[in-house]
């Protein structure tokens, strides 16, 4: 009888309770473009995520590089907190770079 | 006796077969994810089956690559029996693909020098995606024989009824003996260590034993010798040819 590693946790933990964490899903579509988020998925662990990304999010060539995070670990903003934090950029329209008058010289901006 | 014909045919059954049987689970995997992922690698199968019977088809007259996979009989069909092989659960789903992933693996790796250009490039396009079944299958095998004692206690069982259907895989048929003095074919005799040396090392990792030489080895698939279930296969993969000849949807 050969000693059983059972070295990752991760899935003792997927057949014992049977339910698997949730993944956020971040792809890139191009080179030089960035990850956007394309939605969630379940899987035991890492290394699962990534491969059901890849076969979920990218069947039709949507892209060339994956990242996963487990979606307790993204902290968002309260919608409540929305007037509070948003609205008070409203009426400062100089914070735009519009307002600032750029020499002929200067290129590129 | 064409044996590139025959050669071609072999190559194509087995895609078209497996990735036939491996189509069954759509719709039914355990989840969402893994029912997609495994519907992926069906169509995937079957991809390849269709260029290898489109170049087939080029190679006889009167035939098409719809003839040559729905108007054939059991008899006709040269896939290996791992291919026609009913999917039972996972475990033996997992297993049965993992061990065939990686023959075709090894398989198409030689192919691709092949003398014939078309057998080389669609080895050189089919190995990117056997490369991708290989590492889904042999993650799974490592998780389910290194999870829990009834995972593992299943993957044993898996490998105990797939493994006596590995030896066809590296005994050549007649018509690929025949393929071997042109350098078209590949000789399969000469993959069996790369490929017992994967498997070896996937269930090293699982905690699983590899089976001793002295198995009894089941063989026929690539001369048309099939099991019971192959019948039930065809009769539904070519219900429609055959019942309304000829149409298109």
């Amino acid at each position: 009888m050969q000693k059983r590693k059972n070295k990752n946790l991760q899935h003792k933990i997927f057949f014992m309770k049977q339910e698997e964490p949730l993944w956020e899903v971040f792809i890139r579509s191009k080179q030089g473009l960035d990850h956007k988020h394309v939605g969630s998925l379940h899987a035991a662990d890492a290394k699962t995520a990534i491969e059901n990304a890849r076969d979920v999010y990218t069947r039709r060539m949507e892209g060339v590089s994956i990242w996963v995070v487990e979606s307790k670990y993204i902290h968002a903003s309260n919608p409540d907190d929305a007037a509070s934090m948003y609205d008070p950029a409203n009426d400062k329209i100089y914070r735009h770079p519009t307002f600032y008058h750029l020499p002929d010289e200067v290129k590129h901006i | 006796m064409n044996p590139l014909f025959d050669y071609t045919l072999h190559l194509a059954d087995s895609s078209l077969i497996m990735g036939h049987r491996l189509s069954e689970w759509t719709g039914h995997g355990p989840t969402i994810e893994l029912d997609i992922a495994l519907s992926n690698i069906a169509l995937d199968l079957i991809g390849q089956s269709r260029n290898f019977y489109q170049y087939a088809a080029a190679l006889k007259q009167n035939e098409t690559e719809d003839t040559l996979a729905y108007l054939r009989d059991a008899r006709e069909f040269k896939n290996l029996l791992i291919a026609e092989t009913s999917n039972g659960d996972w475990a033996k789903t997992i297993t049965k693909l993992f061990l065939f992933s990686t023959y075709q693996y090894y398989l198409y790796q030689q192919l691709i020098v092949s003398e014939d250009k078309q057998l080389s490039a669609i080895s050189e396009k089919s190995l990117k995606e056997v490369t991708y079944h290989i590492r889904w299958s042999s993650d799974w095998v490592i998780r389910l024989g290194d999870g829990t004692e009834e995972s593992n206690l299943r993957m044993k069982k898996a490998i105990e009824n797939t493994w006596p259907l590995t030896g066809e895989m590296f005994e050549p048929a007649a018509y690929e003996n025949l393929l071997l003095g042109n350098r078209i074919g590949v000789d399969v005799s000469n993959l069996k260590n790369d490929w017992l040396k994967k498997i070896q090392s996937v269930f090293d990792e699982a905690t699983l034993p590899v089976p001793g030489n002295n198995i009894w080895m089941q063989r026929g698939g690539k001369e048309g010798i099939h099991s019971e279930g192959l019948g039930y296969l065809l009769a539904e993969m070519q219900f429609l040819q055959r019942a309304y000849p000829g149409c298109e949807w």
